[in-house]
């Protein structure tokens, strides 16, 4: 089966810093791969060029290919806005949009399509929030400001937000780590849901995190891809020393 | 010893001399107590500037009530509420003043805050960063401009151009609306609108501008991330997270417009009336003052005047206190991130 993403000898800099080195990793549908490594190993340097962020940003400079169903998200022909509608994206601290309700939020990517009847917005809101396992909670309330919600409900709302407009691959950056104990257990429930349907890439700090809910695992030191493989295999035979110092905790 | 900064920010009255800096420097033999001492002596000087700003202040208003005293016993409500203002007979009323002020600030406003909100979003939002900064630069400039340059510009370009090539222009084709009715005069209230705006644009741009600069980027990029484009990311997350504070930037303008004298002085046409059509000249409040309180014909002349004057310090005051509110709600609540 060909991968949904391909990332293929994939280089970021940003002015004189080789933030990401030549890498190389095949996500395949319907899979969580994990993306664990020591802080400023350009972990969300990688992710983030996934779906073309780094447009954001002139200091960025990204070489190499990135195929989405086959195709190069990099090509001169392609625009990085639709690209962005088929891969979404995760934040590490909950980033809803302030001014809007609950409900507004769960719509507001999917509106970008243009105007929309208000059954197809309540279905939409009721099935992403009903998905995120956040329905039951907040049903009674959906017309009220968004940043009532706690840290964890909040995250949810964003996932909610991100699925509304049904992406493809959804890329997540430390989704749980600004959250307590509980709600990252429910993030992570949710996650091994998501990928029934979605291509899920996450980068986690959490070496547990990453074995508990990811198919695949890649390991990142200093920039370079050191091992990616099926999670199970890394995390009890790694390859690489680095790799074994590294999920052992032995690691400087 | 960092939460003296507040402090610090309210700048010195010049009347106010203060001895006890010099008399309290002391003959401390232990390094610690000494800057302790030294310590209360600087909280306790600034706090007296800052609180002799307030009582200045008290006493300005206090003063003005009781010079006003005399228009505000006669005329009672009158005063704002009548049309009939002649310094020979002593009758006093205001309204075509307070009519001109409002009219021509909101005017001036409402063509300003679209070109403002549009300047800013280009400097932080479009615009690469150094150009950006360079436009920056010069919308400030242009505040740093003396009132009375933009007048002179005003009565000596502008408003012959307006005379003759606007107004003219206006009235052939929406000759039919009650606003562009009457003769070209150059000098009038749209004249004032025209300068007003002008000289409002640089405030409302800076302040917007530092606006969307605290919007967080995870703001911007939870809209890029869901497929927005660049306006798209703008109208659905940088301008809603901005709102309170763009509306202070509009409300911190008004407040300048309305204070506005000599520009608007020079180029309103000076004549008290209350028209509908912008073409025609009108007075403000600040205008009659400047024009008038050289030359008060009676004691109740002076006491409309001050009342004037009472007005506009009651409306500034309050219009600048909502525009901080407004502001600090805004920087407060980026500050404390997204959350
Ligand atoms: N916008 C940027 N401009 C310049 N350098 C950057 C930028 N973003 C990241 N970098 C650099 O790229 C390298 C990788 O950063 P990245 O944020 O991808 O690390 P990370 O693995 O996600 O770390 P963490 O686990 O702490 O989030 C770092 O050296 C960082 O300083
Ligand atoms: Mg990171």
């Amino acid at each position: 089966m060909n991968p949904k993403v391909k990332i293929d000898k994939l280089n970021v800099h940003f002015g004189q810093t080789h933030a990401v080195k030549d890498v190389s990793i095949d996500v395949p549908e319907n899979t969580v791969t994990a993306i664990i490594g020591p802080s400023g190993c350009g972990k969300s340097t990688m992710l983030r060029s996934l779906n073309r962020m780094h447009d954001l940003f002139p200091s960025a400079r990204v070489t190499g290919k990135v195929l989405l169903d086959g195709g190069d998200i990099y090509d001169r022909k392609v625009d990085p806005v639709s690209i962005r509608r088929r891969v979404g994206m995760v934040f590490q601290k909950p980033n809803p949009f302030p001014a809007m309700s609950i409900y507004d939020n769960v719509v507001a990517g999917y509106k970008l399509n243009g105007r929309v009847k208000k059954s197809d917005a309540d279905e939409i809101v009721e099935t992403s929030l009903r998905r995120v396992a956040l329905w039951d909670e907040v049903k009674d309330r959906l017309k009220n400001n968004s940043m009532e919600l706690s840290g964890g409900q909040q995250q949810r709302l964003c996932i909610a937000r991100t699925i509304a407009v049904q992406p493809e691959v959804i890329l997540m950056d430390e989704p749980a780590s600004a959250l307590d104990p509980i709600s990252t257990l429910k993030i992570e429930e949710l996650i091994e849901e998501l990928a029934e349907k979605y291509t899920i890439i996450i980068v986690t700090h959490n070496m547990q995190q990453a074995a508990r809910v990811s198919d695949y695992t890649a390991f990142f030191y200093m920039g370079d891809l050191i091992e990616w493989g099926e999670t199970k295999k890394l995390f009890t035979t790694p390859e690489k020393k680095q790799t074994e110092d590294y999920i052992t905790g032995r690691f400087g | 010893m960092s939460n003296h900064t507040g402090d610090l920010t309210i700048s010195q009255p010049p009347g106010c001399t203060e001895n006890t800096v010099t008399n309290e420097t002391p003959p401390a033999p232990i390094a610690s107590t000494k800057g302790l001492n030294a310590d209360l002596v600087f909280k306790g000087v600034t706090a007296a500037f800052a609180f002799s700003i307030l009582v200045i202040l008290a006493l300005m208003a206090l003063e003005m009530v009781k010079e006003s005293l005399p228009t505000i016993k006669a005329f009672g409500w009158e005063f704002i509420n009548s049309s009939d203002w002649n310094p020979v007979q002593d009758t006093f009323g205001a309204l075509p003043y307070i009519w001109g002020s409002v009219v021509s600030s909101i005017l001036a406003l409402a063509l300003a805050t679209p070109l403002s909100v549009g300047t800013a979003l280009f400097i932080t939002e479009i615009a690469p960063r150094k150009f950006g900064g360079v436009v920056a630069s010069l919308v400030e400039l242009l505040a740093a401009i003396p009132s009375v340059i933009y007048g002179l510009w005003g009565v000596l370009v502008m408003a012959p151009w307006l005379q003759q090539t606007v107004q003219p222009f206006l009235i052939e084709h929406f000759g039919f609306l009650p606003f562009f009715q009457g003769a070209p005069y150059g000098v009038s209230m749209l004249a004032a609108v025209f300068i007003l705006m002008i000289m409002v644009i640089p405030i409302i741009t800076s302040i917007t501008k530092e606006v969307l600069l605290a919007v967080p980027q995870s703001q911007r990029e939870a809209a890029i991330a869901l497929g927005a484009t660049r306006w798209e990311m703008i109208r659905m997350a940088v301008l809603p997270y901005g709102r309170s504070g763009i509306l202070g930037a509009v409300i911190l303008g008004l407040g300048r417009a309305i204070g506005e004298t000599m520009a608007v002085t020079m180029v309103i046409g000076n004549t008290p009336q209350i028209s509908l059509s912008l073409l025609s000249p009108a007075y403000t409040m600040p205008s009659v003052i400047a024009n008038e309180f050289a030359e008060t014909t009676s004691k109740l002349h002076a006491s409309a005047l001050m009342e004037i004057g009472l007005i506009l310090l009651a409306v500034t005051l309050v219009i600048n206190v909502m525009a901080r509110l407004l502001l600090w709600g805004m920087t407060r609540q980026a500050a404390g991130g997204a959350k």
